[in-house]
């Protein structure tokens, strides 16, 4: 990259530069993690990433949890509001172990996805993930996040009960939680109603997942003020997995079955449950100071920017204004 | 931008107040910290004014000024982002879109943040993360109280997730000094929206806002596009979101910094003469 007035400082580095192999310790423990941009031949379109994180097929959470986890106990509710069903959780075994699963749940049919708000948590739904990463914390027990939103959900109701300070808590909760924090992004990560349950010690995607700031068609209505320019939008975006691999925003990317996840769950499930094991195996020996020092450098870390040393030549002005002095 | 204050300031020589009505001599208006002095609407101020108007006089020490964004994912839609960053600078005269340094408000030490809605709707990408987290460790280190005077639009589109990921990267920085005791003050300009308020603005000891501030997490054309004419009184304004419970004061500007300097000091970790303490 051009830097002409100082030097780049950041953990990212340049696109298309993978983060350090070094700073991100043996994450490539399971063997079967995409750990490196390179490796990765044949990838599909921003656009075509899209639509396969937003496929109606996909596997969502519950179709995950179901075969990723044994004995999963659903629990319900914010122990104060209701109980939301965009978000679903409880605990279950991992490999024979006890863990705290938290996810986001799309609906696989129209009908589905109405009785859960097409998987936009309120701010009831953020405050459940936030009891449940309690009591992960309080009974030592790993967390397992599951990303699979378009975003929060954006209404009046979610406004008058504090969408955003739900979203914050939840973001600051999992900063701070004493116990190892694996998030998998399973298809659409969207904005802060994603990161909401994105700060982890390790974070991955399935490799067809997407995770951006803003929708591609919010992006362009903004921007290009038109919604038809999504496509160009997605691709500005840089919001695929390869893409988010190389900006240091997820450690790896979980390889999906031939033609994407939806035409094979089973598959899938397998592919998770082997990464998210290998990462738990990798953490659970971890002190948790240790823990949490290496989850703040994490997210510290990221960000591209310029420092100069020195100042900036000022602007030149014309010759008008310096004779005015304006 | 749908909104600035230049919009509001079209003329040298007077402003008319887009709530009342009322055409206002602009040194008047200055003179009144940008409040409309008949119905006290609160013009959008820059970061400079604000720290002015916040600080103990002359003791504001900028830090990280020359910071500056990079351009990682090469970004263009009807403008390449460099672009966008240069006329960001000659309209707003900020490097970006966060001032922050060291300084003392009725007294005591604090770390402060500024944001400048003028640059990029105040938008939160790389630079501003950094500037802020960095302000949070100084805050941390000198166990100084920190104070972040938001206004912004949310996260940077231009640089994708990587300006997603500043919400956690403060977050963290501010989670850490609650852990340490160490106050957090908040305070919430017109208009704080999306990841800034989802972030670090919702999160403070302590969260002010100004008068009628804009403060919701979805912008307005959202929620208009999706329920329209149904949305309640005041919606997402700075008293309707103390009403439902997640900010503590509204502030008007011409008390706010004694507001604060109260708050600091009450609060302030190592605090001169202490009779009960724990």
């Amino acid at each position: 990259m051009r830097d002409p007035i100082g030097t780049i400082r950041s953990g990212a580095t340049a696109l298309g530069l993978r983060r350090a192999a070094e700073d991100n310790g043996d994450l490539p423990a399971d063997g079967l993690l995409i750990v490196d941009v390179s490796g990765i031949s044949g990838r599909v379109s921003a656009w075509d990433a899209v639509k396969l994180a937003r496929d109606l097929k996909r596997p969502h959470a519950l179709d995950l949890i179901e075969r990723v986890f044994d004995r999963f106990q659903e629990l319900h509710g914010d122990r104060s509001f209701r109980d939301d069903p965009a978000v679903v959780g409880g605990i279950a075994h991992l490999d024979g172990h006890p863990v705290v699963v938290v996810g986001q749940q799309k609906g696989g049919s129209t009908e589905e996805n109405i009785q859960r708000n097409f998987g936009m948590p309120h701010p009831e739904g953020y405050r459940k993930a936030i009891r449940l990463y309690r009591l992960a914390e309080r009974f030592h027990l790993p967390l397992v996040t599951l990303i699979d939103t378009p975003g929060a959900y954006p209404g009046p109701e979610a406004e008058e009960r504090g969408q955003a300070e739900a979203i914050a808590k939840s973001i600051e909760t999992l900063t701070r939680l004493r116990t190892p924090v694996v998030a998998v992004v399973l298809g659409e990560g969207g904005s802060g109603g994603a990161l909401a349950l994105g700060v982890a010690d390790v974070v991955l995607a399935l490799e067809n997942a997407i995770y951006s700031v803003i929708s591609p068609e919010g992006c362009a209505a903004i921007l290009w003020r038109s919604g038809t320019e999504a496509e160009r939008a997605a691709k500005a975006l840089k919001l695929a997995g390869p893409d988010l691999l190389a900006l240091g925003i997820v450690d790896g990317l979980v390889p999906e079955p031939r033609g994407g996840a939806q035409n094979d769950h089973d598959a899938t499930a397998r592919s998770v449950k082997a990464a998210v094991v290998a990462q738990l195996d990798r953490l659970s020996p971890v002190p948790v100071t240790e823990l949490l020092a290496g989850r703040y450098e994490r997210f510290r870390r990221i960000g591209v920017f310029v420092e100069p040393e020195t100042a900036p030549a000022a602007p030149r002005r014309t010759w008008w204004k310096r004779v005015l002095g304006r | 931008m749908p909104f600035g204050r230049r919009k509001e300031l079209p003329s040298h020589l007077w402003t008319q107040c887009p709530d009342c009505g009322e055409m206002l001599f602009n040194k008047q208006l200055a003179r009144n910290m940008n409040v409309c002095p008949k119905c006290e609407h609160h013009f959008k101020i820059g970061a400079r004014e604000r720290i002015e108007m916040l600080v103990d006089k002359g003791s504001f020490e900028e830090r990280d000024p020359l910071l500056a964004p990079g351009d990682p994912l090469g970004f263009t839609d009807t403008k390449g982002y460099p672009q966008r960053i240069e006329a960001a600078r000659a309209k707003s005269g900020e490097q970006e879109a966060v001032i922050t340094g060291s300084a003392r408000i009725g007294g005591t030490p604090v770390e402060l943040g500024v944001m400048d809605f003028e640059f990029i709707g105040g938008s939160m990408g790389s630079v501003v993360g950094e500037k802020l987290v960095r302000a949070a460790e100084r805050a941390l280190a000198e166990r100084n109280p920190l104070v972040i005077v938001s206004a912004s639009g949310g996260a940077r589109m231009q640089e994708g997730t990587l300006a997603l990921m500043q919400m956690a990267k403060v977050v963290a920085a501010t989670a850490r000094l609650g852990d340490a005791g160490i106050p957090y003050v908040s305070v919430l300009t017109d208009p704080t929206t999306g990841g800034v308020l989802a972030s670090y603005g919702s999160l403070g000891d302590l969260v002010l806002a100004e008068p009628k501030a804009l403060i919701g997490f979805s912008g307005a054309r959202v929620t208009d596009q999706t329920i329209g004419e149904r949305l309640p009184a005041g919606f997402q304004r700075a008293e309707f979101v103390r009403d439902h419970g997640f900010v503590d004061q509204v502030v008007p500007r011409s008390q706010l910094r004694d507001r604060i300097a109260f708050f600091v000091s009450a609060l302030r970790p190592t605090a001169g003469e202490v009779r009960w303490s724990l």
